[in-house]
């Protein structure tokens, strides 16, 4: 059962693999972008997870990927146009088979109603293309179902029979020939050389599977070629063989009779085997297939999957042999060794060495952003349509690198804020008409690095940001005074306060209770900022920033009660020193700093970590002026700023338990372990003990 | 482990003194002993919970078994030392005076914890080893994190 298992997951992870090539395939070539090798690759996808499908036994999926595949391969054969809205219901089929997969491991439920809506659209496509001439009862008996829910495809493979004349061949190979190592398929690769060839299968003499001697030949093909070939040309394709394999070859006059039915697994069997044909084709590396081989050439380099847990250790044990490394070179650096020393040069090359192995093995945790972007076009294909909106999912930056921790965080944020766009950002196609804009609203998503950090922009050409409605409602639910005076930023920071809802009517796509505030929190646990900036009419741009790794942290090294800590540098606004007048006692214990007109308790770090008893003076330390979750404020004081410095993240909870106040821990150079602030649960804690009812601090 | 099967079972066992009292620990289950070195304090932990250190790049918590045992809060010096012990998945770190002797303890010689009325003797000593005229108790290591009492208390 566990093999079994072992080989399910491995197909479950081929499938996501060729789900993805299947819609970047769909939608290049909506871009207008794909060639043949495009058509085939899509169609190579959902014949592979169809096959899969079909040897785990998943049924339903096996049906659909069948009606999809047809559809492809009509494609494939030139016979049906790839024009944008079949690409739309092409598209959709892919979600579908998505909802399959996912449903087959466990994960989901397929919408039975839209799978088969989706079935019969696809068999739709591939129905106008049949003649309507005298096979047209046949092709309009409507499909049965059988046992398995198996709806079969008619469609007639002699539809494009040549109207002129060509030559007719017959195919009987003998178990000699196969005995011999000769391939029937080789045969008719060379007979597709000498011209465009119709290839059938005869199938008839197939026994049933208990019947079959393995060593027996069953099949036959009948193909037809042009009529300009010469015969001698056909013949010498065969010459070689001889009698291992019996041709007939008759010349067919123009208009000839229905040559003979074939049975629908005739269609399935040509499938399977002309596929391998195509990779070795000889035409292959034809005109107009640079581009795509390029493509699969990145994408299909050498690659291997290595569990994460060992890249990990890896990177562990890269961040001793760089802690190390500093405390020798402290030790040498100690010593009096003169600098010119060979210790103290080859020290040197080992720390450059270091630095190297560093480098290259977090690149091993980079990924492109692509594997969380490829997943939006479906989201915003839903959306769209429940929304009954018109828009276009413009991505960049795909191939931006960040690190595999960063990215699985990614995909919540982005879906939230693509939601944003396109339920609040962009109007109805009426709408946008009246505002003399193109109908189809335009999302983009962009990824790019920027001073060390991943740059996350997520922008619309909507309505923008309804500024008198968000201070409206603002204003009704307490978040800010009536007459308060707000800039346009301000209040537009205002949909990150907590309980923000801008939608009248809560809608099952972004008004679900949670909104900008919950992206905002999410993204800053990752020691990231998020900003959003606006122009009524034009649209707005979120825009939201994280550290490329979540491996290492830009951080503050402070002390506080003889303890070496680090404050994240992401929650800190600033630090001062402040002076006596700026301090002001507040009740017994409590004290406040007057900062900028607004007055912001002070917390000393010693004390809220249970360092010492009471706190020190603040004008005799530094304050650290943070920012919470909804813009909450405080001062944290310290003993003294030690400087700024980027820190390993070592996790507290491996070997022992989330201790509080405290969100990891980290390594100094020193060797000595240094815990790293959870600036968050440092104030919320104070909040809690004095449940002052002050009001929500203002968005800035 | 076949309880009772094999009569002729040996365990290693790896002894250390606290005070006066002898305890021990199944050597399986200990990863490394290493010298003392100052742990940066974990805020809002037990008391018995000296802090953590840097155990080759990760971060180690270092209990003070003297305290968890209830036998006051132990005074490490040069010659303590820090016993890193598996509990689970987790690495552990054990602060103790020193570590005595390796014993090959026949199962036979493994009595169990005769009861004194004593909740702390009775959650951290898994038996009792009569040897030589000593008893050394076998230190229980399941429930010597913090992590299940903190969250009861809570």
């Amino acid at each position: 059962m566990d093999s079994m298992d072992a080989i399910k997951q491995t197909y479950f992870q081929e499938c996501d693999e060729l789900l993805a090539s299947l819609e970047e395939g769909l939608l290049a070539l909506e871009a207008g972008e794909g060639d043949n090798d495009t058509i085939n690759a899509v169609f190579r996808a959902v014949h592979s997870v169809k096959g899969g499908a079909g040897a785990f036994g998943f049924e339903p999926m096996v049906a659909f990927a069948h009606v999809f595949e047809t559809a492809l391969d009509l494609m494939r054969s030139g016979k049906l146009d790839p024009d944008p809205d079949v690409l739309k219901i092409l598209l959709r089929a892919s979600d579908v088979l998505a909802d399959h997969v996912q449903a087959a491991k466990g994960e989901g439920v397929v919408d039975d109603a839209r799978a088969r809506a989706m079935s019969e659209a696809l068999e739709a496509l591939t129905s106008p293309d049949q003649p309507r001439g005298a096979l047209a009862p046949a092709a309009l008996e409507a499909p049965v179902a059988d046992q398995w829910g198996f709806t079969p495809l008619k469609f007639d493979l002699e539809d494009a029979a040549p109207a002129q004349a060509g030559w007719r061949l017959v195919l009987r190979p003998t178990a000699a020939m196969y005995a011999n190592g000769h391939d029937a398929l080789l045969f008719l690769r060379e007979l597709g050389r000498l011209g465009e060839c119709k290839v059938s299968l005869d199938a008839s003499r197939l026994p049933d599977l208990a019947a079959i001697n393995p060593e027996k030949p069953y099949l036959d093909w009948s193909v037809e070629l042009p009529g300009e070939t010469p015969e001698s040309a056909i013949r010498d394709v065969f010459d070689f063989v001889g009698d291992d394999c019996p041709i007939e070859l008759t010349r067919i006059e123009p208009a000839p009779p229905a040559p003979f039915l074939t049975p629908d697994i005739v269609k399935d069997v040509m499938a399977a085997s002309t596929e391998p044909l195509e990779p070795s084709a000889p035409d292959k590396a034809g005109a107009g297939s640079d581009r795509a081989n390029a493509k699969t050439a990145t994408a299909g380099g050498a690659t291997i999957r290595v569990d994460l847990e060992r890249v990990d250790r890896m990177i562990d044990l890269v961040g001793e042999l760089v802690i190390n490394q500093a405390m020798l070179a402290q030790r040498v650096a100690e010593s009096d060794l003169a600098r010119s020393s060979t210790i103290a040069m080859g020290l040197d090359e080992l720390e450059q060495l270091t630095r190297e192995i560093q480098d290259s093995v977090m690149a091993i945790r980079a990924q492109p952003v692509k594997s969380v972007f490829q997943r939006m076009p479906r989201l915003v294909r839903e959306i769209a349509g429940t929304t009954g909106k018109q828009v276009r999912l413009v991505m960049e930056g795909e191939g931006t690198e960040v690190d595999k921790t960063v990215i699985e965080r990614l995909s919540d944020p982005i879906t939230h804020m693509l939601r944003n766009a396109i339920d609040h950002g962009v109007e109805s196609p009426e709408e946008r008409i009246d505002a003399g804009k193109n109908e189809e609203g335009t999302v983009r998503l962009a990824a790019l690095h920027r001073s060390g950090r991943i740059v996350i922009e997520v922008s619309d050409d909507g309505k923008g940001i309804n500024r008198p409605r968000v201070r409206e409602i603002a204003v009704k639910k307490g978040l800010i005074a009536p007459d308060e005076n707000l800039t346009d930023d301000e209040i537009d920071n205002l949909i990150f306060l907590p309980g923000f809802s801008t939608a009248s009517t809560v809608s099952n796509i972004s008004g679900r209770g949670v909104g900008m505030d919950v992206v905002k929190r999410s993204i800053q646990a990752l020691g990231g900022r998020i900003a959003i900036s606006s122009q009524p009419g034009k649209g707005s741009a979120f825009t939201l920033s994280l550290p490329l790794t979540l491996a290492v942290l830009d951080g503050m090294v402070i002390s506080a009660g003889e303890q070496t800590l680090v404050a994240p540098l992401t929650a800190i606004v600033e630090s001062l020193r402040p002076k006596s007048a700026e301090v002001r006692r507040l009740g017994p214990t409590g004290a406040v700093l007057a900062v900028r007109g607004g007055h912001v308790p002070l917390i000393d770090i010693g004390v809220a970590l249970g360092l010492r008893q009471t706190p020190i003076d603040p004008t005799a330390g530094v304050i650290l002026l943070v920012e919470s979750e909804g813009g909450g404020r405080a001062a944290l004081v310290a003993d003294e700023i030690q400087g700024q410095r980027q820190v390993v993240i070592k996790s507290l909870e491996a070997n022992f338990q989330r201790v509080e106040g405290i969100a990891a821990a980290t390594i100094l150079g020193d060797g000595r372990v240094a815990l790293i602030l959870d600036v968050e649960s440092i104030i919320e804690k104070r909040l809690n003990e004095r449940r002052e009812n002050a009001p929500l601090a203002k968005a800035s | 482990m076949t309880d009772g099967d094999i009569v002729n079972e040996t365990f290693e066992l790896i002894s250390f003194r606290i005070d006066s009292q002898e305890f021990c620990l199944d050597i399986m289950a200990v990863r490394e002993i290493r010298g003392w070195t100052v742990a940066t304090p974990l805020p809002h932990s037990p008391s018995y919970v000296r802090g953590v250190i840097n155990l080759r790049g990760a971060v180690l918590p270092i209990l003070d078994l003297k305290a968890r045992l209830g036998l006051g809060a132990a005074e490490p010096s040069a010659r303590s030392v820090i016993i890193v012990v598996h509990i689970g998945k987790r690495l552990v770190g054990l602060l103790v005076d020193g570590v005595s002797e390796i014993l090959a303890v026949d199962r036979s010689l493994i009595k169990p914890t005769p009861n004194v009325g004593c909740e702390t003797v009775s959650r951290f000593v898994r038996g009792i080893v009569a040897t030589e005229g000593r008893m050394i108790s076998w230190v229980a290591l399941d429930d010597i994190l913090p992590a299940e009492e903190q969250v009861e208390a809570a």
